[in-house]
């Protein structure tokens, strides 16, 4: 605190005398014709508007130091960097960890069997994909409710009708749904796979009731997942090992797609940006010269008469 | 100078063909860019992207 002030005060803001541009500063200035309470008056309120914004740095810097919050480690994700796409293969493979795991408890609601087709599956293998699930379509000409093949515009099903079977069967937890999961968590992707591969025995002094695990990356360490990775937990059709960091990886990918479904696109247009900008750069660049070439080479003669 | 000129007298000269000019190198601008930046992209993520691995499924 006392040094962020000192460090503002330091900075020669409040200071009167600051070097020779002063004088010429001051004739511009209205404040000459104030009286002597007003210029107090105005002193004191920007000394105190100054005074609350550093207090309300130093006060955001001291909450930030004191959390107890174990920040995901970066990784090098193949999708890193300004022009990389995200790798499809990857993808796939996180749809059937998904399919196999996840799907068992958290829902997707905003995901349907079309958007998998040309990122992760040909249009007949996410429409078999689809009609693995029955939805319930209706109502028929008698008013009912009727069961049906999921077809290609149907969404992921969800584990649970409601919030509340969800808790009632997760121990009062609710497993939240993963369409949007890595933009919805600080840390993102780099998040996702330390919380799936972070689990550890908790320290001594944690506090771990019934039905839940420790976990440092989840905020608090308390988290009510259990573990849901493990080594060959299931089989890769593409015969990818099963290593459970390679199933977290490949479900953390699988997520950024499903939360940016963008992602491939926007690398695109920056690629279609620079083209264009940089020709508009150099024909601006060129237009201005031009118009300013006689501004520039222009003479002013000045003839006395005698 | 003879091609400039021709040029100019051809299509700069009418608002008609200037304006035709316009519409038609705007078409092949915008393809030619399209798949010049397409093929950056695809040479930079070869092997990730959907197309390098439909085939293998
Ligand atoms: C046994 C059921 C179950 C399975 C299987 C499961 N989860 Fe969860 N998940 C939960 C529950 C319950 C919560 C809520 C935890 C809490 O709030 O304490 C949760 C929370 C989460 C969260 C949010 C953590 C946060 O920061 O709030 C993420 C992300 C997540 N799960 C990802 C996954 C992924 C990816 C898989 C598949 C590999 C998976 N889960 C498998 C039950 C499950």
């Amino acid at each position: 605190m006392a040094a962020t002030v000192g460090r503002i005060c330091g900075a020669g803001l409040l200071k009167s005398a600051n070097g020779a541009s002063v004088t010429q500063i001051s004739s511009f200035s209205t404040s000459r014709e104030w009286t002597r309470g007003r210029k107090a008056l105005m002193g004191t309120l920007g000394m105190l508007a100054g005074g609350t914004g550093a207090l309300l740095f130093a006060l955001d810097r001291s909450v930030k130091a004191s959390d107890l919050e174990l920040h995901p480690p970066k990784n090098p994700w193949s999708h890193d960097g300004i022009l990389s796409s995200l790798d499809h293969a990857g993808i796939r493979r996180g749809y059937e960890v998904y399919k196999q795991v996840c799907a068992a408890c958290h829902s997707m609601r905003f995901i349907a069997y079309r958007n998998l087709i040309g990122v992760s599956h040909t249009e007949a293998e996410a429409k078999a994909e689809a009609e693995e699930i029955m939805v319930t379509d209706g109502p028929d000409e008698l008013g009912n409710m009727f069961k049906r093949p999921g077809k290609l515009s149907d969404y992921f099903p969800s584990p649970y009708p409601n919030e509340e079977a969800a808790r009632a069967a997760n121990n009062g937890a609710y497993p939240p749904d993963l369409s949007y999961i890595v933009d919805a968590r600080h840390g993102g992707e780099d998040y996702i796979f330390a919380l799936l591969t972070g689990y550890c025995d908790p320290p001594a002094g944690a506090v771990i009731r019934e039905g839940q695990y420790f976990n440092p990356y989840f905020p608090g360490g308390a988290i009510s997942m259990a573990q849901a990775l493990y080594n060959e937990a299931m089989e890769y059709t593409d015969g990818t090992p099963a290593t459970a960091s390679q199933l977290a990886k490949d479900v953390s990918t699988f997520l950024k797609w499903t939360s940016e479904p963008d992602f491939d696109d926007r690398k695109r247009m920056f690629i279609k940006a620079v083209g264009i900008f940089s020709i508009l750069i150099a024909l601006t660049y060129y237009l201005k010269r031009h118009k300013w070439s006689s501004i520039k080479t222009r003479k002013i003669e000045f003839k006395p008469r005698n | 100078m003879a091609l400039s000129s021709t040029i100019y007298n051809t299509i700069f000269k009418r608002t008609s063909t200037f304006a035709l000019a316009c519409g038609i190198s705007a078409f092949f601008f915008e393809r030619t860019l399209d798949l010049g930046s397409e093929t950056v992209f695809e040479k930079v993520n070869q092997g990730k992207l959907w197309n390098d691995m439909k085939d293998k499924l």
